[in-house]
């Protein structure tokens, strides 16, 4: 779609945004070992709620952008007036957003999986959640970013709005990591994952256009 | 309050428009109606609530009361036929500042839903002396250089309706002329524009409207 074109095209131009928030993931992994120690196990066992958490902080960091600079330059009144759903509008926008976010983070997490002594087949694991759980993140991030639209400190409302909804996906995401670590295999955790995108794809595109166009008024 | 004589075979019609904001009344009982090829100037003090009634005509701003009619139809009844009806230039210019001029004019097309408008981008972009600007990342140009992009999009929609906000904004006389003749010919074709201003727009053509100005 048109939209999600424009909006991948803008971050080509703008590489520094992405390289930002991805550096942001690598430095905020690689304190946790310098925190904890080199004791191997104790790294192993807590990776995957480290990885997840911290890709969870990454992709909110890049969030607030995500209608705020529609809004400032006027383009968002533009996609207000684009003569097909807004719903459909947010939901290119929140893909395209996945896209040099969500998708950059599950490739890069195995490479510092590696680093904490992730066996393979857990980092394997581990993007397979990331997969399928940061397209939730992007979305839950995407409904924060449309409420807090034109606020003060929309930044840190935005966290405190998005982090408490993201809960059940970060419980899954690094409980499967851990039940594939313990042998029980992650299918159920996986396709619990998927139900939490599912819903979101389902639920917010609605709330956020709700809130965009009440930001238009 | 200000309303305009009834016009033979009105394409679009105004009735009884209200809108509050804040507890503060913007207008009140607002009637208008334009024919083929009319311009509506919408005149007034700052803060008399032009720029609100253009964002309630493209129902942006929800009116407290009143219906818009467009060939005899609620616009309410279906918003998306509506929307297609109309191109938008708001007080903001809505151009990206890493996209050139042209990536801006076919991105705005593409949220319009267009499949392809090359030769409309030439013709616009002719329209505004743009064609050696094109390729320039918008962030690089003026103020007046960017509205003349702006309306370049404007032009380039191919539109009945044209809604601006201030069109006259930062551009320069020959810049002005050609928004003139953008507008003849936009209006000779049997389109329709309301323009919000506090300058005048040097069309004779234009009607008035003035809007009150409340505190």
């Amino acid at each position: 779609m048109g939209l999600v074109a424009r909006d991948l095209r803008l971050v080509w131009r703008r590489p520094g945004d992405v390289t930002v928030v991805l550096a942001f993931f690598v430095v905020a992994t690689v304190l946790f070992p310098l925190g904890i120690g080199p004791e191997t196990n104790i790294l192993a066992r807590i990776a995957a709620g480290v990885l997840w958490c911290a890709a969870l902080f990454a992709s909110l960091l890049s969030l607030d952008r995500l209608f705020a600079a529609d809004f400032e330059d006027g383009t968002l009144d533009l996609l207000l007036l684009a003569p097909w759903p807004l719903e459909l509008a947010t939901l290119a926008k929140c893909a395209a957003h996945w896209i040099v976010t969500g998708l950059p983070l599950a490739l890069l997490a195995p490479l510092l999986g590696l680093g904490f002594g992730l066996e393979t087949s857990s980092l394997l694991g581990l993007a397979v959640t990331l997969l399928v759980g940061t397209p939730t993140l992007s979305l839950i991030g995407g409904l924060a970013a449309a409420l807090t639209l034109g606020a003060r400190r929309s930044g840190a409302l935005l966290a405190l709005l998005a982090l408490p909804l993201c809960v059940p996906t970060l419980i899954f995401g690094a409980g499967a990591v851990e039940s594939l670590a313990s042998g029980e295999g992650f299918s159920t955790h996986i396709a619990i994952l998927g139900a939490l995108a599912l819903v979101s794809i389902a639920t917010t595109p609605w709330a956020m256009a709700a809130a965009l166009r009440q930001a238009g008024e | 309050m200000a309303s305009l004589p009834f016009h033979e075979a009105p394409m679009l019609e105004v009735i009884d428009l209200t809108c509050r904001r804040g507890g503060r009344q913007v207008f009140d009982h607002l009637s208008f109606s334009l024919g083929v090829g009319e311009l509506l100037a919408l005149v007034g003090r700052n803060g008399s609530g032009k720029t609100t009634l253009l964002r309630a005509l493209a129902l942006l701003v929800r009116a407290d009361a009143g219906v818009i009619l467009w060939q005899g139809g609620d616009v309410r009844a279906d918003p998306e036929v509506w929307r297609a009806q109309l191109a938008w230039l708001g007080h903001l210019d809505g151009l990206k500042g890493d996209l050139s001029v042209r990536e801006n004019l076919l991105a705005g097309e593409a949220l319009r839903g267009a499949r392809s408008g090359e030769d409309r981008l030439d013709a616009a972009l002719a329209a505004f002396d743009l064609a050696q600007l094109a390729t320039r990342p918008v962030r690089t140009l003026s103020a007046g250089q960017r509205r003349r992009s702006a309306l370049a999009r404007v032009v380039m929609a191919q539109a009945p309706i044209w809604l601006l906000d201030e069109p006259l904004n930062a551009l320069d006389s020959a810049a002005q002329q050609a928004f003139r003749s953008a507008v003849d010919r936009h209006l000779q074709a049997g389109g329709i524009a309301i323009a919000a201003t506090h300058a005048d727009l040097g069309l004779p053509s234009a009607r008035r409207l003035e809007l009150g100005a409340p505190l």
